[in-house]
């Protein structure tokens, strides 16, 4: 299973809102355990999606120089169940912005209906371990991956595009992914 | 130009909404961390929510100064020593510390600010009549 946690970017401004969606399948294992003969998407990772939206749109504000994390969540609603075969839209604007970190406020709809409202907090770090876990690479993938690129525009309504510091990053590693591949293992 | 009321109502609601208490629970004598149950990523609410109500900018360290509480030269065997005092209410003189010098463990610094303390620091930020 991957973390990801939404599926697809919709709408993407930078510095402002951005709203994605997340697609609830009966085929993901873990609705089975939560619960037997009654699957719902837990509300835990309802705030997972909902902060991946709001957290990748604080990064991309600081063009993923600021190590963002999830610091707290002050408010959080849940109105109904999310079950399989229905899709979430999750909004997200920032409230806001400071070089501290950012407060973000976020909605969760199933068609109409409001699913969940959220206040949430992220934090910029600057703790040097937390370098391995905020790979440009990483940042680069996944903003590509949900499409943010493809919906997504910035302030003044020009193309949303990726910073060139982090598709060198990108680039050179997969020049040591090419330099280097990993060893084929023996049947 | 707002009046002293009118800060210490929107800090109220500051602190209402940052950490999830009551209205009546806010005292001016009550103490962010003891009281009303503050931790330490609650600051950093608080402090957005701060800027925001007030339209002021609140640097890191200003309110709560962990980098004083952190730096060896104030402090030794985890406490804070004469001249980290010093330094603190130089720093922080919105806030009461005659208390905390008594006895200043470090531990024990982040039950000092109260109600009070954050009405006095936006106070000093911004200009009250009244």
């Amino acid at each position: 299973m991957r973390w990801f946690w939404i599926d697809r970017f919709l709408e993407f401004e930078s510095g402002r809102y951005a709203k994605a969606i997340k697609c609830v399948s009966l085929a993901e294992d873990y609705l089975h355990d939560h619960f037997p003969q009654y699957p719902i998407l837990p509300n835990s990772l309802i705030i997972e999606g909902l902060a991946q939206t709001g957290g990748l749109l604080v990064c991309e504000h600081s063009q993923f120089t600021e190590k963002v994390i999830l610091a707290k969540i002050p408010k959080v609603h849940f109105f109904c169940d999310a079950r399989p075969g229905d899709t979430l839209t999750y909004t997200a604007t920032i409230e806001y912005q400071s070089a501290e970190g950012a407060a973000v406020s976020a909605t969760s709809h199933i068609g109409d209906r409001l699913q969940a409202q959220a206040e949430i907090v992220f934090a910029h770090l600057n703790a040097p371990w937390l370098g391995t876990f905020f790979s440009p690479e990483a940042f680069l993938s996944m903003m590509r991956v949900f499409g943010a690129y493809r919906v997504g525009h910035a302030a003044d309504g020009s193309p949303l595009i990726p910073p060139v510091r982090l598709c060198k990053a990108a680039s050179n590693c997969d020049d040591r992914q090419r330099a280097n591949p990993p060893e084929e293992i023996e049947p | 130009m707002p009046t002293k009321d009118e800060v210490y109502e929107k800090i109220k609601i500051a602190l209402t909404d940052a950490l999830g208490v009551d209205e009546e629970d806010i005292k001016p004598e009550a103490t962010l961390v003891g009281d009303l149950g503050a931790e330490s990523i609650d600051f950093l609410d608080m402090v957005f929510r701060l800027e925001k109500a007030f339209d002021i900018k609140i640097p890191r360290n200003e309110l709560f100064p962990e980098d004083v509480l952190t730096d060896q030269k104030y402090v030794q065997d985890g406490r804070v020593t004469d001249l980290g005092v010093a330094e603190l209410r130089k720093r922080m003189s919105f806030a009461n510390l005659d208390e905390f010098a008594k006895n200043p463990v470090v531990q024990d610094f982040a039950n000092v600010l109260t109600v009070a303390d954050m009405c006095r620091f936006v106070e000093s930020k911004v200009q009250v009549t009244g």
